[in-house]
Parts: C-alpha cells; sequence; structure tokens
C-alpha cells in the first residue's frame, strides 16, 4: 500500500490567497455584513439535490466534502478529510477523516455521517440529480435499483476511518467526493426536517444559515467553530432575493448592494464593459464551458466525414463572438482552455469557406443540400444560429433553422435521426467537476448517444472510447500529468472526426461593490459557482 | 337573495373546477418533462422513470387530473418540483405583500380614476378633457414591464424619491402601487366620465339645480353617488386583469408577493407552483365578482338580485 498526504488545505488556500500580483495586497481584514442580490428565491440548500448557479456556491459554504479545490482554482485538494490511502489494486480509497470538526448543531462529524450522507444521495427516494455521479461505487447499482439502503463499498473502519471500494479504478472518483452531492450531513438532522431539510440546511461549512424569510431573504452567519481558523471573513452574508437584475446592478452602483448574483443582463453589458466606473466594478473569469455545433454522424449527408470537415471551416467563430458582444473566445476543441488536457498546440480546422466549398465538392455535394439547425429560442441562440446557417449558405448549404424550446431541443437532440445539427448554447456544456473525463462520456461517448442522452452528434468510437477508459484507470497521482495528456489526444483525435463543431469557451462576469476585497479569482471561481464566499473579504 | 347566493355559488365552483381543468391541461401539455427536470442530466433512464413513478407523472392524463382535485380538496396544493417544499407554504408566506399592494394600488386606481373621471365630465368636450381620456389611454395600453422600469429609472434612480426597490415600509410600496394605479385608472376615469355625463343630462339634477343648491352639493349629493354606482362591478372585473398587472410590478420592483412566485415558477417551469398561484387568484376573482355584485343592490335600492 501506497500512501499519499495532501499538504492540509489551509496553507496551500492562504497561500494562494496572499500571493496575488500586487505585493501591497492587502491582509485580508475579518468582520463586515454584505448583500447579495437574486432574481429567484433559492431553490433549495439541501447538497444532495441543488444543482443550479444559484445555490451551488451557496451549498458548498454551508456545508463540507472529503474533498474541495484550492480557492479560485481547479486544483483538488483534502477537506474533511486529513488524508487518504488508495489500495495498490486502485479501487479502495480510505479517506482519514479531521477530528473535532462540528455540525452546525453541535455535534462531531465521524465516519458514520460520510457513509450516511454517500447513501443518502444514492438513494432513489432522495431525488438527486446527482446520485448517477455515485455510480462508480461499488453496490451502487444495487442502491438505485431499491434493492438496498446500504451502499456496499462505503465501511466505516472506525469513527475518523472510511473505506470506499469502487468496482474499477477510477482518477475521477475525488472529484466526484468535491461534488456538492457528496457533501456530509448529520442524519439527526435530515431526521427532524424530513422533505424540508433544504430549507434547514444542518453542515459542517463556513457559514451557517440563520434566517429564510420565503420569497424575500436568506441570512447566512460566520459559523464561528468553523475547522479553518480564520475563514470566513464576513460576519453574515444576506441574500436579497426578488430582485430584478437591472434594478441590482442600480443598486449595486450606489453601493446599497455587494454581489450582483444575477450577474450583467445583455442590455447592460456594452455599458458595464465601456464606462471606465463600471469596469473597475467588473470580474471577468473563464468557465469551464465549450459551446458547440453537433453535427449527427447518423443522418446522411452528415455522416460524411468531408460534410462535416467542410462545416467546421465554413463557419465564422469570431463574427459569433462579436454577436455576443466578446463574452467569449472563439474555441478549436471540445475542451475549455481551462481544464487539464486542453491542447495549447492544437490548431483545429482554420475559417476557409474556399476550401469547405472545395471539400463538399470532394464528397459530391457541390450543389449543396439541405438540412436543418435546432436551436433553443431565447435570445442571443437565434441570432448565433442566424449567423451559422449565413456562413452554411456561403458553402451551399441551406440550413433551415427550428428555434424551439429548450426542453424541445433537448429531446430532438436526444432522438437519433431527427436533429441533424443543434446549436448547443443556453444548454450545454458546462463541466460539473474540473476534469476532463467529464466532457467526453455523456457528450461525445457511446454512453451518451442513446435515447435521451446528450450525445447530440450520435458520435461513438469505441477506439477512443477505450482510451478514455485507459486514462481514467490512471490513479496514482505521478500519473496525472500523462493522463491529462492522454485525454488531450482523445479530444484532438476526436476533432480529426470532426463530430462536432467547437464555437467558443463562455467567459463569465461578476459585479462587485466598490469595498468587496480578495483576490479577483475568488470572484469567478470556476468551482465555487459564482462566487467563493468563505475567502472574500470588506475593506 | 339566498337563492341567487347559491346559484352565484354554484356557478363559482364550476367556474374554478374549470380554470383548474384547462390549466392542468396546458401544464400537462407542454413538453418539459418534470421527472428528467428533477433527476438532473446525470440520470439514467432508470432514475427517471423512478421519480416519475413516485410524481405519479407515469398515470394517464385523467387520473394524473383526479389525484390533483382530490388532494385541492383536502387542501393539499402539492409540492414545488423545484422549490422542494408545500405549495400551500410558498403561497401563505406571500399572501401578505400582494393583498396590502392590491389594496394599495386598487385605492390608487379609484381615487385616480374616479377624480379624473370627474373632472373629464365637468369639462367635457374641452381640451382638457380630451387631455385626460388620451392619457387614460395610455395608461390601460402601456406595458407594465415598460412602464414600472421607467417609473422607477426616474423617480427611484434619478430623482431618488423613492426607494428601489424591496419590501417592508410605507415607503416602499407607494412606488408601485403608484404605479399599478396610474395604469389601471384608465377603465375607471372613462367608466365614470360617461356615467357622470349621463346622470349629468338626468331630471332630477336639473331639478336639484333649480331648486337653489350649490354646484358642490348637487355634485357630491346628487351625481356621484348615482354615477359611481357602475364602478363596483367594475373593480369585480378588475380584479383580473390587475393580478396580471402585479406578475410583472412585482418581479420588477422586488415586491415578495404571489406574482413575484408565479413569475419565478413559469420561468423555471415549476408546474405545481404554477398550477397553485392559478387557482388562487381564480378563487380571489370569483369572490370579488361576487362580492362586487352583492354590494350593487346594496349602493342602488333600484337593482335587484332576485328579479329572474
Amino acid at each position: 500500500m501506497k500512501t499519499m498526504l495532501i499538504h492540509s488545505l489551509l496553507a496551500t488556500a492562504i497561500a494562494s490567497l496572499l500571493i496575488p500580483a500586487s505585493a501591497l495586497a492587502a491582509e485580508p481584514k475579518p468582520g463586515g455584513d454584505i448583500i447579495v442580490t437574486y432574481q429567484n428565491d433559492v431553490a433549495t440548500l439541501d447538497p444532495a439535490i441543488g444543482y443550479d448557479w444559484q445555490n451551488w456556491s451557496m451549498i458548498k459554504s454551508l456545508f463540507d466534502g472529503l474533498m474541495d479545490y484550492n480557492p479560485g482554482t481547479t486544483e483538488l485538494v483534502l477537506d474533511l478529510a486529513q488524508s487518504y490511502e488508495l489500495s495498490d489494486d486502485g479501487k479502495t480509497y480510505t479517506f482519514k477523516l479531521r477530528e473535532g470538526v462540528e455540525f452546525h448543531n453541535g455535534r462531531e462529524m465521524k465516519a458514520g455521517d460520510v457513509k450516511y450522507s454517500l447513501e443518502r444521495t444514492a438513494n432513489p427516494e432522495t431525488q438527486s440529480p446527482g446520485a448517477g455521479f455515485f455510480s462508480p461505487i461499488l453496490g451502487y447499482d444495487a442502491v438505485s435499483a431499491g434493492d438496498t439502503d446500504e451502499l456496499e463499498g462505503v465501511t466505516v473502519i472506525d469513527d475518523y476511518t472510511v473505506a470506499i471500494e469502487l468496482t474499477a479504478p477510477n482518477a475521477t472518483f475525488l472529484h466526484v467526493m468535491g461534488l456538492n452531492f457528496a457533501s456530509i450531513v448529520p442524519s439527526e438532522a435530515v431526521a427532524e426536517y424530513g422533505k424540508d431539510f433544504g430549507k434547514n440546511p444542518v453542515g459542517t461549512g463556513a457559514y451557517e444559515l440563520t434566517d429564510w424569510t420565503l420569497g424575500r431573504h436568506l441570512i447566512f452567519s460566520k459559523n464561528l467553530d468553523y475547522f479553518k481558523p480564520s475563514v470566513p471573513y464576513i460576519d453574515s452574508i444576506t441574500f436579497e432575493v426578488g430582485q430584478e437584475p437591472m434594478v441590482a446592478l442600480q443598486r449595486l452602483e450606489r453601493g446599497d448592494v455587494d454581489i450582483a448574483g444575477d450577474g450583467i443582463p445583455p442590455a447592460k453589458f456594452l455599458q458595464f464593459k465601456n464606462e471606465a466606473q463600471f469596469d473597475s466594478l467588473m470580474v471577468v473569469g473563464d468557465q469551464l464551458h465549450t459551446g458547440y455545433l453537433t453535427l449527427n454522424v447518423t443522418i446522411p449527408p452528415l455522416d460524411n466525414l468531408k460534410v462535416r470537415q467542410a462545416i467546421n471551416m465554413a463557419i465564422n467563430k469570431d463574427r459569433i463572438v462579436r454577436i455576443i458582444n466578446g463574452r467569449a473566445t472563439p474555441a478549436n476543441q471540445p475542451l475549455p482552455p481551462a481544464m487539464p488536457g486542453y491542447d495549447k498546440n492544437y490548431e483545429g480546422y482554420p475559417f476557409d469557406p474556399e476550401q469547405a466549398k472545395a471539400l463538399l465538392a470532394e464528397a459530391g455535394y457541390g450543389e449543396g443540400f439541405e438540412t436543418e439547425l435546432f436551436v433553443m429560442s431565447t435570445d442571443p441562440q437565434p441570432r448565433i444560429a442566424q449567423a451559422m446557417q449565413q456562413d452554411l449558405l456561403n458553402i451551399g448549404i441551406k440550413a433551415e433553422i427550428r428555434s424551439l424550446a429548450q426542453a424541445n431541443v433537448i429531446a430532438a437532440g436526444g432522438a437519433q435521426n431527427q436533429a441533424p445539427m443543434v446549436w448547443s448554447g443556453g444548454m450545454a456544456w458546462i463541466a460539473d467537476f474540473p476534469d476532463p473525463a467529464n466532457f467526453w462520456g455523456p457528450i461525445l461517448g457511446c454512453e451518451g448517444a442513446v435515447p435521451g442522452g446528450w450525445n447530440w452528434a450520435w458520435y461513438c468510437n469505441e477506439k477512443l472510447d477505450a482510451m478514455g477508459d485507459k486514462a481514467d484507470a490512471m490513479v496514482a497521482e505521478d500519473q496525472q500529468e500523462e493522463r491529462a495528456a492522454l485525454w488531450g489526444k482523445i479530444f484532438t483525435d476526436a476533432m480529426a472526426d470532426a463530430p462536432w463543431v467547437p464555437i467558443f469557451n463562455e467567459q463569465r462576469f461578476t459585479v462587485r461593490s466598490e469595498r468587496m476585497a480578495g483576490d479577483e479569482s475568488l470572484y469567478v471561481d470556476p468551482v465555487h459557482v459564482p462566487v467563493n464566499y468563505d475567502y472574500i473579504w470588506v475593506k | 337573495m339566498p337563492i341567487y347566493l347559491l346559484r352565484r355559488l354554484g356557478y363559482a365552483v364550476l367556474i374554478l373546477l374549470g380554470v383548474s381543468f384547462i390549466t392542468y391541461l396546458l401544464l400537462y401539455m407542454i413538453p418539459a418533462d418534470p421527472a428528467r427536470q428533477l433527476a438532473g442530466r446525470s440520470a439514467t433512464a432508470d432514475t427517471v422513470a423512478n421519480i416519475r413513478a413516485q410524481l405519479g407523472l407515469d398515470l394517464p392524463f385523467y387520473q394524473q387530473y383526479f389525484n390533483y382535485l382530490t388532494n385541492l380538496l383536502q387542501g393539499d396544493l402539492g409540492r414545488s418540483y423545484i422549490q422542494r417544499t408545500e405549495v400551500s407554504t410558498l403561497i401563505m408566506s406571500r399572501l401578505r405583500p400582494t393583498i396590502e399592494l392590491m389594496a394599495w394600488g386598487i385605492s390608487f386606481e379609484l381615487i385616480i380614476g374616479v377624480s379624473l373621471g370627474m373632472l373629464a365630465a365637468l369639462k367635457r368636450n374641452t381640451a382638457i378633457d380630451r387631455f385626460l381620456m388620451a392619457l387614460s389611454f395610455v395608461g390601460v395600453s402601456s406595458p407594465h414591464f415598460i412602464a414600472s422600469m421607467l417609473f422607477l429609472y426616474l423617480f427611484a434612480v434619478n430623482l431618488d424619491w423613492f426607494p428601489l426597490g424591496g419590501y417592508g415600509e410605507f415607503q416602499h410600496v407607494l412606488l408601485p402601487a403608484l404605479t399599478l394605479g396610474l395604469l389601471g385608472s384608465g377603465w375607471y376615469s372613462r367608466m365614470v366620465r360617461s356615467s357622470m355625463i349621463e346622470v349629468l343630462q338626468q331630471d332630477y339634477i336639473r331639478t336639484a339645480r333649480a331648486k337653489g343648491l350649490t354646484r358642490a352639493r348637487v355634485l357630491f349629493r346628487h351625481v356621484l353617488p348615482n354615477a359611481i354606482i357602475p364602478v363596483i362591478p367594475m373593480i369585480g372585473i378588475d380584479i383580473g386583469i390587475f393580478i396580471g398587472g402585479l406578475v410583472v410590478v412585482e418581479s420588477v420592483f422586488g415586491w415578495p408577493g404571489l406574482g413575484q412566485l408565479a413569475w419565478q415558477a413559469i420561468q423555471r417551469v415549476d408546474i405545481p407552483v404554477i398550477v397553485g398561484v392559478t387557482m388562487v387568484s381564480a378563487v380571489a376573482i370569483v369572490i370579488a365578482n361576487l362580492i362586487a355584485d352583492l354590494l350593487v343592490p346594496l349602493a342602488d335600492p333600484r337593482i335587484a338580485l332576485d328579479k329572474s
């Protein structure tokens, strides 16, 4: 058995906070109360259930899991786990828990809580949208089928040790333990509140919920007994809900609001970008997102590789980025640049309509053909589709735009032989965790090319799938660079088959008031989306 | 009177049944699949099927609707798909703000509408009359979203007379209530104007003037009480239009009422909440109309309810 110890989160976290570019970077100051606004009331704060842009980081601040990420980065670090060991067969993780960590109700968190929490999420009764992430754990299928409540692979060894056995080595497993769905919850609180646990959350996190007045506000107060000393810095966060995004920005300009949770509405974006006084309030960051056009490889004539390559050369991505006011950068491969495995040296298909026409002619479609382009009907998606339609017309392809509600587009994409082309905007794909595997299986792998799946190109390359399995079996720490490179190759190899036209990688914009401090990366945290509330502070 | 009341209550039940059926049917037909939505994108087909069965969504439409009605009769409006809490809890938490805003909004509608209508009638066929009537036309045809934004920008951002939305103190209710009042007052001013012009031409008004009553006394003692009667059933009808405006105004002003709840539920396709708010609104409209119709004979003894 080999042992791996990751340095304590605390040291790295504080170090990363103190590094910011300016040598004059101020020490984080404790104290202060801030106001964050949102339009919608918060859906739920149950970590097994919450899965939207609003509650994702709120849950992260109320709960902890075995793993987390360095603030503002995608680096995986230990959280409630103090260390872990991986068995020689790569299948069993044995986690040592931190001692003395208390839930908000004062009880100490122990190994039994880890087992309980994982089983709760996996149980179909919980209706967790994240249960599927636990499928690598031994015994998941039996729990999912409702045959038992217990995950065979999860064993409590003593109060501070828990072993988790997988069905096969899986390099993404530690990321899964960093998802909200793997947060540790106390069984007695879940039993007490039942289905309303999501309105009465009890965790071990940096903040605890002290008030939730439906439709008006939620108040998070600093957890004074938090196991990481000195964080969080802020005393309380009031989330005011029901605030129209434009009005929220007006209030922010006045200093009545500290963070506009819904970001910048399109109508206001150019003003914020172009006026210096607003520009300083705006933080820009990358997100693990790619927008792409799927080319259904089972529908003629898109089943012809040359046709798909021609389409890749026909689309003017720079123009599409201009259509959305430059809120993205053009993409040439499925992986976003912030994702491990992204190939900086890959050049992709050039924008070259002449060569595209030549390829079409070679494929026997010199006269062009007619096809359909499915798109979600909410602005700016139809405008983006129109730009693609013009580009395609330039090389002789007449694409009819089918602009539909989101659910209909997803349904059409997931039905074989229905949608020749789908523009993914507004629907897919943003990574659940910062690992390239999450960008493969569901959207480009054979497992996603099933009715109701998300692989709308219906691309299934068993050779690349096998390479992916090989990469995911590389679990040793010293194999991680090799693994990322292998994944990078899988994606660029897939581009040789051109199942997609990667269009752009969207950026994220957060607006915060002048008094808010802390490294900019915390305001566009790639994991604690949108803001890492645990580490920001007030000047 | 009791027979009339019973008949009206019978109609009310039929109307509510119809509303519930149409709402349920429309939401059943939209292509969103709540089970898939709840299950998340990583779910297997089995998980989705399991959730669908738990929610009873695998049943045929008539059975789903029957179950819904049975629960409704027991006061159970179901659980929100998104908020994962009882719909009745969500609705109860928002009733008070909505009633407050409605009370102020309708009061402003009446004060503005009745006084402008009177003024227009007294100055009929003058420039003032034409201006007021044009204004009322602009009011009733303005989209609430644009008007709310405009007022907010003008009076709260630029002039700083009012807070920028929110809930709590009297100053918070003023601007949204005035917005609703100004936009809705046109219905009343037009009605009061025409009914007042009609009353002014009655013989008894000439008699009242002839016997030497002051202008004010004629106006407030004889004209207004007669001219105002059509306003009462109008309020009943207006409640429905008013609730439509509330959805938008509450959302823009950050007013934590039922309208905002409806807006959020529609955007997130939270079907049980949409049905719940629709049912509560329907009940409110039916009751308001019933009360208005019962009040008319009290205000005007010449109108009897049991004529038929």
